[in-house]
């Protein structure tokens, strides 16, 4: 399978493209999912019936998405969320029959169709859990970020490299990548409650999270610190 | 120098990964192809570049791609 042309984030080297990937013919469309896209297109009861099926598809996956997420949010009752599963449901509906014509087949059309409503859970649930809570933008001490029970000589290294990184944050970042940086990959701000705070989308403030880091990568390796060196899978 | 894991992992969010990546936009126009390859098999890395790298990047992405793995995971259990 040849792969898509899927556009890189700017600043770092695409992975080259074979010369016909954008021209590649989408997949033929399974059965199921030409049916869906015929009776979501038809016109009345029919379609209304398609909807209908539609939002209890949209439903069950918003559903599935709060029960593996309600541990984080104790606070909410039953009732709360299963409101938050309808209004997901509700939006993603909204989602998918606007964007109809953008369903090519890459993948099943259920399997499409599912992203919306989980997407639209999962915000929703981030937003809920930081309701009234402060956005914290600055670090209120990078020492806490040190790791606990080292030697002497290694807590003086973690003071170092941490002192670095600090200074590199404060003068080689913007004060928006810096707030930016700080709330998600400090702070653990949910990205959708940053933009949401700082009236921008995700994908904006992933870009300026992408290009704070290849400057603070940058800036440690002109220091004798490759990242590599420094980091290891954070996941 | 040696990083202790607590700090490695600070850092690994800090500095992100290094590897070519894909934005959000991207990935969730991509995430249903995504993750239906690496179900059946195939080289979904291959056939998007830099979605792994992303997911190792987003958390936010990351979740949502796990939620999408398990939802399609468990509904072709019960097909079956």
């Amino acid at each position: 399978m040849s792969a898509a042309s899927v556009p890189m984030l700017a600043g770092v080297p695409s992975t080259p493209q074979p010369a016909d990937a954008s021209e590649s013919p989408a997949p033929p469309l399974d059965a199921e999912s030409r049916e869906w896209l015929r009776s979501l297109r038809a016109a009345g009861a029919e379609r209304d019936a398609a909807v209908g099926r539609l939002h209890a598809l949209l439903l069950r996956a918003a559903v599935f998405e709060v029960r593996r997420r309600k541990a984080s949010l104790p606070h909410l009752r039953g009732d709360d969320l299963d409101d938050l599963a309808n209004q997901a449901a509700d939006d993603a509906l909204v989602s998918v029959l606007a964007r109809l014509d953008d369903f090519r087949g890459a993948s099943r059309f259920t399997t499409w169709a599912y992203k919306f409503a989980l997407l639209e859970a999962a915000v929703k649930l981030r937003k809920r859990s930081w309701q009234g809570r402060e956005v914290p933008l600055e670090p209120d001490d990078w020492s806490t970020f040190a790791s606990t029970a080292v030697d002497p000589a290694g807590s003086a290294q973690q003071s170092e490299l941490l002192q670095l990184i600090e200074q590199a944050v404060a003068e080689v970042l913007t004060p928006h990548q810096r707030r930016v940086l700080v709330a998600l990959a400090l702070n653990g701000v949910p990205i959708d409650v940053l933009a949401d705070r700082l009236n921008t989308s995700r994908g904006a403030l992933y870009k300026t999270l992408h290009d704070a880091r290849r400057k603070l990568r940058g800036h440690l390796a002109d220091q004798g610190h490759p990242p590599e060196s420094l980091t290891e899978e954070a996941r | 120098m040696t990083e202790p894991p607590q700090l490695k992992q600070t850092l690994g969010r800090l500095l992100g990964p290094t590897e070519p990546e894909i934005g959000c936009d991207a990935c969730f126009a991509e995430l249903d192809r995504y993750v239906e390859l690496e179900l059946s098999g195939v080289d979904a890395d291959a056939a998007v570049p830099g979605m792994r790298a992303h997911l190792r990047g987003c958390p936010a992405c990351c979740e949502e791609h796990e939620s999408l793995v398990e939802l399609v995971s468990a509904e072709s259990t019960d097909a079956t």
